[in-house]
């Protein structure tokens, strides 16, 4: 009797206290989301903590009635399809070599990369290179410099030094060389690899906005990132937010409102495929930890 | 003479792997050596028009004007405690929450929590840190408007020096536990379950069973953990900072890297920023090494 009385506490305990990390974690998403969709006066009254109060769209009307968000959501896309591509044939060149044993400057190469993961020059001279090489203030300032992260490689590396040896072995008997071998029997073999990466290196371009604040002047070619940070965390363009919020008839709607607004956009994609992809993720963050 | 024939008869014999990586070698070289021959001017006077080559040198003026300034105690302070207060609060929340996923008996709710927790490590830093700077707003923010339904006054936590860091590990712990965890469970998942079985005929309560069993199965996993945090102490996040201080809050949260960034391109003062810059990478370097050593003393596992 004691044992069960104790079991029923004891789960009592541990499910609670999941159910306390669900509710911490998801609480801030669900108030941003009640947030942009409550009517303009409940917000302005402060009657919202949890679920909406009333519903409006006006806040979303105001963000997609912007021309500039739609041309840095363009942009955000661009740089993502563009950089992924690069991240993904750049990391799988420079890891497919690594994973041959025949390779005879293998260990070489292997050096040469690791060794940027723990020395680098500093972000000073990183930017005179850069820019030296003419890429200050174009796209591709934010797909070139960044093409290979090098833990990825390391991952990759690893997963293809997995598939056995007997498949390369045939194909040499045919005197197919390397690129062949890589193009014909590897990558088919890779799907699972290159998608881990792609959602690794995607999300992380979606993400990056670093890069385009040091590097691009041109606020044109900016991607939301960059747009949501100005509105969000720079005081100057507040301002500009309250006249923009306060056009023509939404008088009452308040420039907090529009940025909870603005969050729930340029979040959307990666929320979306969120439950998909969660998956590859676990795996790739498995494959990383296991010793290259 | 020979060596260097037996090199040639391997470049011809491996030429299509060589090609294979020319590119990806051609990137390192200029985006990550070249910036790290750069750091000559830490010891130049840059000027644009005259290139990294034909700047003057100045010897080691800007690494003298660096340890005299008054910033000098004042970044490396803030960039130690910064990661040491980040790294005690945070570091056992993934441990216990992996332990506690273990635990529960059913699958679905299991994934439901984990899905959740790791959310936050997928959202924008921009995102998450937008999203701390309105809930602390002092006027609209969610905290502060609690804060004065329960009869106190408001905190302007972003312009608080104070507030910087324990602002910086709560966001930090809510953005990263749910993805830390990944690597526990599955060193939970992988004990034997044999070894529990053989506990609960012995008698043994489920928390003995967590500390007997459970704790030390993933020590190593701990133990690796915790060294390779430590080792990449220094690389505090700079993202993260640069998007949450303030002049304000200079004083607790200004670290060696944001620093580098105001001084040396912000005020265009490359020389003096490299020297900062590589003054923290080798800093960095050793710590990395020296950590690295050790897990590999303590366990067999390491980086490399």
């Amino acid at each position: 009797m004691k044992a069960k009385t104790y079991d029923r506490f004891y789960y009592f305990a541990v499910y609670g206290l999941v159910a306390l990390a669900i509710i911490v974690t998801l609480y801030p998403f669900l108030y941003v989301i009640s947030m942009s969709i409550s009517a303009p006066e409940a917000v302005a009254a402060k009657k919202v903590f949890l679920w909406p109060v009333g519903f409006s769209t006006l806040a979303y009307e105001r963000v997609f009635q912007n021309r500039q968000i739609w041309n840095a959501f363009y942009n955000s896309v661009w740089y993502t399809v563009v950089a992924t591509l690069g991240n993904l044939i750049f990391t799988v060149l420079g890891a497919y070599p690594l994973a041959r044993p025949r390779f005879f400057a293998r260990k070489f190469f292997m050096g040469i990369f690791v060794f940027t993961m723990f020395f680098w020059g500093g972000i000073v001279p990183f930017f005179v290179v850069v820019n030296k090489v003419g890429l200050y203030n174009t796209r591709w300032a934010l797909v070139i410099p960044y093409l290979i992260e090098t833990w990825n490689l390391v991952i990759c590396r690893t997963f293809l030094q997995s598939l056995p040896e007997e498949l390369y072995e045939s194909a040499k008997i045919d005197g197919a060389n390397e690129l062949r071998i890589l193009w014909k029997i590897t990558l088919p073999l890779s799907k699972q690899i290159i998608a881990v990466l792609a959602l690794f290196y995607g999300i992380s371009n979606w993400n990056g906005w670093f890069a385009a604040v040091l590097f691009l002047a041109n606020s044109k070619l900016h991607p939301i990132q960059v747009y949501l940070k100005n509105v969000l965390l720079s005081g100057s363009s507040a301002e500009a937010m309250m006249s923009w919020a306060q056009m023509g008839r939404s008088a009452l709607l308040s420039t907090l409102q529009l940025k909870y607004a603005l969050i729930v956009v340029a979040s959307l994609p990666i929320i979306l495929i969120y439950p998909f992809v969660q998956r590859y993720f676990e795996k790739g963050v498995m494959l990383g930890s296991l010793k290259g | 003479m020979r060596q260097l024939r037996r090199f040639f008869s391997l470049c011809r014999r491996d030429w299509d792997l060589l090609v294979i990586i020319s590119l990806p070698f051609a990137y390192y070289v200029v985006f990550r050596y070249v910036p790290m021959y750069g750091i000559v001017l830490a010891f130049k006077n840059f000027s644009a028009a005259k290139g990294i080559l034909g700047s003057t040198w100045v010897g080691l003026k800007w690494f003298q004007q660096f340890f005299t300034s008054a910033y000098f105690p004042r970044i490396v302070r803030n960039t130690f405690l910064v990661s040491i207060y980040y790294l005690i609060f945070s570091f056992p929340v993934p441990i216990i929450f992996a332990i506690l996923l273990s635990e529960i008996r059913h699958r679905w709710y299991q994934r439901i929590a984990q899905t959740a927790s790791y959310l936050p490590y997928f959202i924008s830093m921009v995102v998450a840190m937008g999203m701390v700077v309105s809930f602390l707003n002092p006027d609209e923010g969610i905290l502060n408007v609690l804060l004065v339904k329960l009869g106190m006054t408001p905190i302007d936590f972003m312009n608080q020096a104070q507030w910087f860091r324990p602002v910086y590990v709560v966001s930090g712990i809510w953005q990263n536990f749910g993805f830390n965890a990944i690597l526990y469970l599955a060193a939970i998942t992988s004990i034997d379950v044999q070894l529990f079985e053989a506990a609960t005929m012995d008698g043994a309560t489920r928390m003995q069973k967590i500390r007997h069993i459970t704790l030390p199965s993933i020590t190593s996993t701990i133990v690796i953990l915790l060294i390779l945090n430590l080792g990449n102490m220094l690389n505090v996040g700079f993202e993260k900072i640069i998007l949450l201080y303030t002049p304000a809050t200079y004083e607790t949260a200004d670290v060696i890297s944001t620093y580098v960034y105001r001084r040396g391109l912000l005020e265009n003062n490359f020389g003096f920023g490299t020297a900062v810059g590589l003054f923290n990478s080798v800093i960095n370097f050793v710590l990395i090494i020296v950590f690295n050593k050790l897990a590999r003393k303590l366990s067999d596992v390491s980086l490399w």
